[in-house]
């Protein structure tokens, strides 16, 4: 019980990593139309920046400012230089421009940090675990994590719902032409969602940081799945981006955890260990498949 | 009519070239030129079933990696299960004939593209690009976790497909061979896009409501055009495995996939022979930058960065508009 609770965790863990991505992601492209690839790169530079500041100055907390703001630099001017001209192409152009966004930063940060990942250790006031439990202890920094993520899910929904800027972001993806006919300045609108976007995967760059290495291609990796979480919470809607980034986390924590040990009863151990990994990996795209065939949209779609 | 003239001449030209490039190769002391070759038109295959769907259908699939890697794990299951002497799953004895192995790669291929496509094409935009994406990933992940054949590692074909007690191994012999698959393949391709079908296919990629008041089941044709095209890449992936004598999760991998848009939109979409330039613009320029450097992949970003902002429709638009300023 205590592990299965333990599990829990780690997936609301790697889901509120994942709606830290999503959210982004779903706001850009509900907003401007824009499929954005280069998400995970965003999320990349800031792990990078992050932990080689911190690094460098050995305190972790300087760290996270530097991420934040090298994530939010390089997302509005890859905002200003690239995405602004995609504004009117199709999917296929987005991808494709965004997909070479991806080859020229893996190689840039390849240029300047080489191939090895870099490190950096739990700064010393997150470290360690605390008892949630009798009996179960849990590593404080995973908890901070959740803790900061659920955070900034309050407060987006607060941005969203409260504020003028939300007002707009709202009114946006439901009818883009609408505001600007209206004389919304959209560009200033575009590149503060697209500079926001970029903050948060910045940020979860950061703090992956301790948990994952930081290297070359990381930002591929969790881009895709952060996909899967925005196709299957609806694109554009940042309360399905919610609820599917903590049901993936979990799912797909879950699976790994418990497939390849229930396969060991049926088979060898090396093999029921390979075959559950892989059909672990395989899980949350069974799941999108299965959402978009009752809910071709997603579950929470907006309607445009 | 002038220009349909300079099209076959263009055409005949380029065919005589393609006939004669491994003695070209050769006799200039390029002899790596032919497996080069090979590549281009191996991925010409692939890139050019791609477009099928993604320029004349309009569907942004983000998945091919998985028709192509799943027609070269064909041809290494079976070559496996040939050396072993054993079933595959008990019931399918293996194989090393290519005339054997490309059918089975046809229909294994097109089995999985009737049914991903069924499932994909029930949503479109975003979602069309994603949900194939995702279906490529779990044949990625499905591929790394099979043990038997390989995991990570792939799977190695010591020797390649038989044909007729050709020389296969010999690297003429098999661009021979690929020229002239590709050749079938591209005048079938000729066939179908000029086709009624084709013409269905364009007018729904240009306006689905009204083909749908013309009454045609859009579903049914988008899902047949998915069929063909999908078996077309694995009809590349056999042949590539073949090549290499190796198939590896690396062919599903969605890099793969990107590879063979950057293919399409290099040569320009909805174009024939567009793709095949596009693979061959693309293999010399990968290997010509790999020379150079070892962060080759900086400068093919730029290129494509450059290609999709700011070239309209790619190298066979550039071709055709230098061809139309002479006129």
């Amino acid at each position: 019980m205590t592990l299965f609770l333990e599990q829990l965790l780690n997936g609301l863990q790697f889901g509120v990593m994942l709606f830290l991505l999503a959210a982004g992601l779903t706001l850009i492209f509900g907003i401007m139309g824009v499929i954005n690839l280069a998400h995970g790169s965003i999320y990349m530079v800031g792990a990078y920046a992050g932990t080689w500041v911190a690094m460098q100055t050995g305190s972790f907390f300087l760290g996270i400012p530097a991420a934040l703001a090298a994530a939010a630099l390089v997302g509005a001017a890859i905002e200003f230089l690239i995405v602004r001209r995609l504004y009117k192409r199709d999917h296929l152009d987005q991808v494709l421009a965004t997909f070479a966004l991806i080859l020229i930063f893996n190689q840039v940060v390849t240029l300047l940090f080489g191939r090895q990942p870099l490190f950096v250790s739990i700064p010393p006031l997150l470290d360690g675990s605390v008892q949630l439990l009798p009996g179960l202890p849990y590593p404080v920094y995973r908890l901070a994590i959740i803790v900061v993520g659920l955070l900034i899910a309050v407060g987006l929904y607060l941005l969203i719902n409260k504020t003028r800027i939300g007002m707009l972001v709202r009114a946006g993806s439901t009818n883009r032409e609408m505001v600007r006919a209206l004389g919304v300045d959209v560009r200033v609108l575009y590149t503060i969602v697209f500079g926001l976007g970029a903050l948060l995967a910045g940020l979860a760059g950061m703090m992956a940081g301790p948990i994952l290495a930081v290297q070359v291609g990381m930002g591929e990796q969790i881009l895709i799945t952060t996909f899967v979480v925005v196709v299957i919470g609806g694109v554009g809607s940042i309360r399905g981006a919610f609820v599917a980034s903590l049901l993936l986390g979990v799912v797909d924590t879950m699976l790994r955890a418990y497939l390849p040990s229930m396969l060991r009863h049926v088979m060898v151990g090396p093999e029921a260990d390979a075959l559950g990994a892989g059909i672990a990996s395989m899980g949350i795209y069974l799941l999108m498949a299965l959402v978009l065939l009752i809910r071709p949209k997603g579950l929470f779609a907006s309607n445009f | 009519m002038d220009n349909s003239i300079k099209k076959q001449i263009l055409l005949a030209v380029v065919a005589v070239l393609l006939l004669a490039l491994p003695f070209i190769a050769s006799a200039t002391g390029y002899p790596a030129m032919t497996s080069l070759a090979t590549r281009a038109l191996i991925y010409g295959i692939a890139a050019a079933s791609l477009n099928l769907v993604l320029g004349y259908g309009g569907m942004v699939s983000f998945g091919h990696a998985a028709f192509f890697g799943l027609g070269g794990y064909v041809v290494g299951i079976l070559y496996q299960h040939y050396t072993q002497d054993d079933l595959f799953l008990g019931l399918v004895p293996g194989t090393n004939q290519l005339l054997v192995t490309l059918p089975v790669t046809l229909i294994v291929c097109g089995a999985a593209a009737a049914l991903i496509g069924a499932l994909s094409l029930r949503t479109g935009g975003v979602q069309f690009i994603m949900i194939t994406l995702a279906f490529a990933q779990m044949l990625f992940f499905l591929f790394v976790s099979l043990k038997t054949y390989g995991g990570d590692d792939g799977l190695i074909i010591r020797r390649t497909n038989e044909l007729f007690g050709l020389k296969m191994r010999d690297k003429q012999t098999y661009y021979y061979v690929c020229l002239a698959i590709t050749a079938v393949f591209f005048f079938l391709l000729w066939r179908l896009v000029n086709s009624r079908f084709g013409n269905v296919l364009t007018g729904l990629r240009q306006n689905a409501r009204r083909m749908a008041a013309l009454g045609l089941p859009a579903y049914r044709y988008k899902l047949v055009a998915f069929i063909i095209s999908g078996m077309g890449a694995g009809l590349a992936g056999c042949l590539m495995a073949n090549f290499l004598r190796f198939a590896s999760p690396d062919m599903v991998h969605w890099t793969k996939s990107g590879e063979l848009m950057v293919m399409v939109v290099l040569g320009g979409v909805g174009t024939l022979f567009g793709p095949l330039i596009g693979a061959a613009a693309y293999i010399v320029l990968e290997s010509v930058l790999a020379s150079w450097t070892e962060y080759w992949q900086l400068g093919l970003g730029f290129i494509l960065l450059f290609v999709v902002l700011y070239t309209n429709g790619g190298i066979e638009a550039l071709f055709g508009r230098l061809l139309g300023r002479r006129v």
